[in-house]
């Protein structure tokens, strides 16, 4: 009867195991998926001429480059405001404000900014920074409007990668006469800074390939030309999907599924960036 | 004369927890003065106001005051930094910072501005030397310090402290994670070091307390219960609370 129960038990555990795998297996599937369909659906339209050229015939030939610097503008700037901001904030957060009514406040508006709907900074964006700061149409508002929809993000995991930062190194460093701000520049920040990288790294990638926000604020259907300056609108990888999969009749669908690739392609790279930032960090770290 | 001057000193933390109660006594110059007594009983809360790094901890409220060499270090118009350069602390858990054994040692030295490169490997071999475990690293300065053994980085801690040329040592059971041999190298590296140094140590025993004290005061749940020269305190106690922590009757 023992014998029988242990044999049991073993049956079980084994059935749950097989069910546990499966489920993880179910959550990757739809990613697999998605990369495999795009690849082979778009690599074919992937070329030199694709990559480096303008769209021509009312963009249902020649290539995507002025998405892709376009893109790539709109990152840049971006990190420029976000970064600092972000970084400075978390540092505020993580190593100077007491837990008071205030920093409480100011913790539940970085939740709320996280939750909200990405239309909606398009919205803020146009009425502050195009129409209200006279940014116009722009490679600055549209970067100053994908910032703020950033920040939470990396204010978040910068504050939660300088948490993570024992203590105990604080306290050394300051009675052996070190200032607190000496403390965070030589200690801290070094030792947070993989995780804050990660968070930077996810925060924009998540900006570039988001199409709401720069809607209204900096995104042009079409361009003859390559922006020369931050006041000018640019192209957009995700914007310039938008369009040709929606706006332009007898589109042909290997471009579509090219530029969905060479989008998913700058966003996984800048993913892998921080995974292998944040591993080889762990394997690095002294605490 | 005495190096340090304690005055009715109390202090009560915001938690509520470790306070001290109208603490008032003096500190010698190059002899270790030991604080021992039960758990709780404000041998930590007193180190740290030493040195002020109970600035870093929410304190409810504090009076009375501390003189070093008759300077009030309690006074908010002290410079808290040049004070934590004269008075070092060593902790319980040894924590080397995420760096190289040398760095560790000149880290204060670089922070105080000190940048020939003569003078911080001087200081290196130095306070190595006096913390006895100079022969053990000097192969590998630049390894990190965390790959030391806990005893080593024990060690390393205290001659980070010693580094920055301090006048007063405070360790707070620097041994509570040691070995009885890296212990007794700590001990011997103290009895080195009075000679130049004035050393407040909390130890991790009654026998390490009787073994390295010149000078030994008692603290039971904030209160200043006896003090005197260790010889005597250990054999001889005046008061009954001494005695009997002593024996072992409670505590």
């Amino acid at each position: 009867m023992k014998y029988f129960f242990a044999q049991n038990r073993h049956t079980i555990q084994r059935l749950g195991f097989a069910a546990i795998t499966l489920i993880a297996v179910v959550t990757v599937l739809p990613i697999i998926g998605t990369v495999v369909f795009i690849l082979i659906k778009g690599s074919s339209a992937i070329s030199w001429n694709f990559l480096s050229g303008f769209p021509h015939d009312g963009m249902r030939a020649g290539g995507i480059l002025p998405a892709v610097i376009g893109t790539l503008y709109l990152t840049i700037g971006t990190a420029i405001f976000s970064v600092p901001l972000g970084i400075a904030a978390a540092i505020y957060l993580a190593e100077y404000a007491k837990d008071n009514q205030w920093t409480r406040l100011i913790r539940l508006a970085i939740i709320n900014l996280a939750g909200i709907p990405s239309v909606v900074y398009g919205l803020f964006g146009l009425g502050l920074f195009v129409l209200f700061l006279q940014f116009g149409t722009s490679i600055l508002a549209a970067s100053l409007t994908l910032s703020i929809m950033t920040l939470p993000v990396i204010i978040s995991t910068a504050e939660e990668a300088l948490r993570s930062v024992p203590q105990a190194f604080r306290t050394v460093s300051i009675s052996l006469g070190a200032t607190r701000w000496q403390t965070i520049r030589r200690i801290v920040l070094k030792e947070a800074l993989p995780g804050i990288l990660t968070g930077v790294i996810l925060g924009l990638e998540r900006a570039a390939g988001e199409t709401a926000p720069i809607l209204f604020t900096g995104a042009a259907f079409f361009l003859p030309r390559l922006p020369n300056s931050p006041f000018d609108a640019t192209m957009a990888l995700p914007y310039h999907l938008f369009v040709i999969s929606t706006q332009v009749p007898e589109m042909p669908i290997q471009i579509q599924y090219g530029t969905a690739l060479v989008l998913l392609v700058f966003v996984l790279t800048m993913n892998v960036i921080a995974t292998v930032i944040r591993s080889r960090a762990r394997a690095r770290r002294q605490w | 004369m005495n190096k340090i001057t304690i005055e009715s000193l109390s202090l009560q933390y915001s938690d509520g927890t470790e306070s001290l109660r109208d603490v008032s006594m003096g500190i010698h110059q190059n002899a270790v003065t030991v604080l021992f007594g039960p758990a709780g009983g404000g041998k930590s809360t007193l180190l740290r106001c030493l040195n002020r790094l109970n600035d870093l901890t929410e304190v409810k409220a504090s009076s009375g005051q501390i003189l070093i060499d008759g300077e009030n270090i309690l006074d908010p118009k002290v410079d808290v930094i040049a004070l934590r350069r004269k008075v070092g602390m060593v902790f319980a858990r040894p924590v080397p910072l995420p760096m190289s054994i040398r760095e560790n040692i000149i880290y204060g030295l670089e922070l105080a501005g000190e940048k020939r490169k003569s003078k911080l490997d001087e200081a290196v071999e130095r306070s190595l030397k006096l913390s006895a475990v100079w022969d053990e690293v000097k192969d590998r300065l630049n390894d990190p310090a965390i790959a030391l053994s806990g005893g080593q980085q024990q060690r390393l801690c205290l001659a980070r402290v010693i580094a920055l040329q301090p006048e007063i040592i405070l360790l707070d059971e620097p041994t509570s994670g040691l070995d009885p041999i890296s212990t007794g190298k700590v001990e011997a590296a103290l009895l080195e070091l009075k000679k130049e140094y004035t050393i407040i140590l909390v130890p991790h025993s009654i026998q390490q307390a009787a073994r390295t004290a010149d000078y030994a005061a008692f603290f039971l749940t904030g209160e200043l219960i006896e003090y005197g020269e260790g010889k005597s305190l250990f054999t001889i106690p005046k008061q009954k609370k001494t005695e009997d922590y002593i024996m072992g009757r409670f505590g």
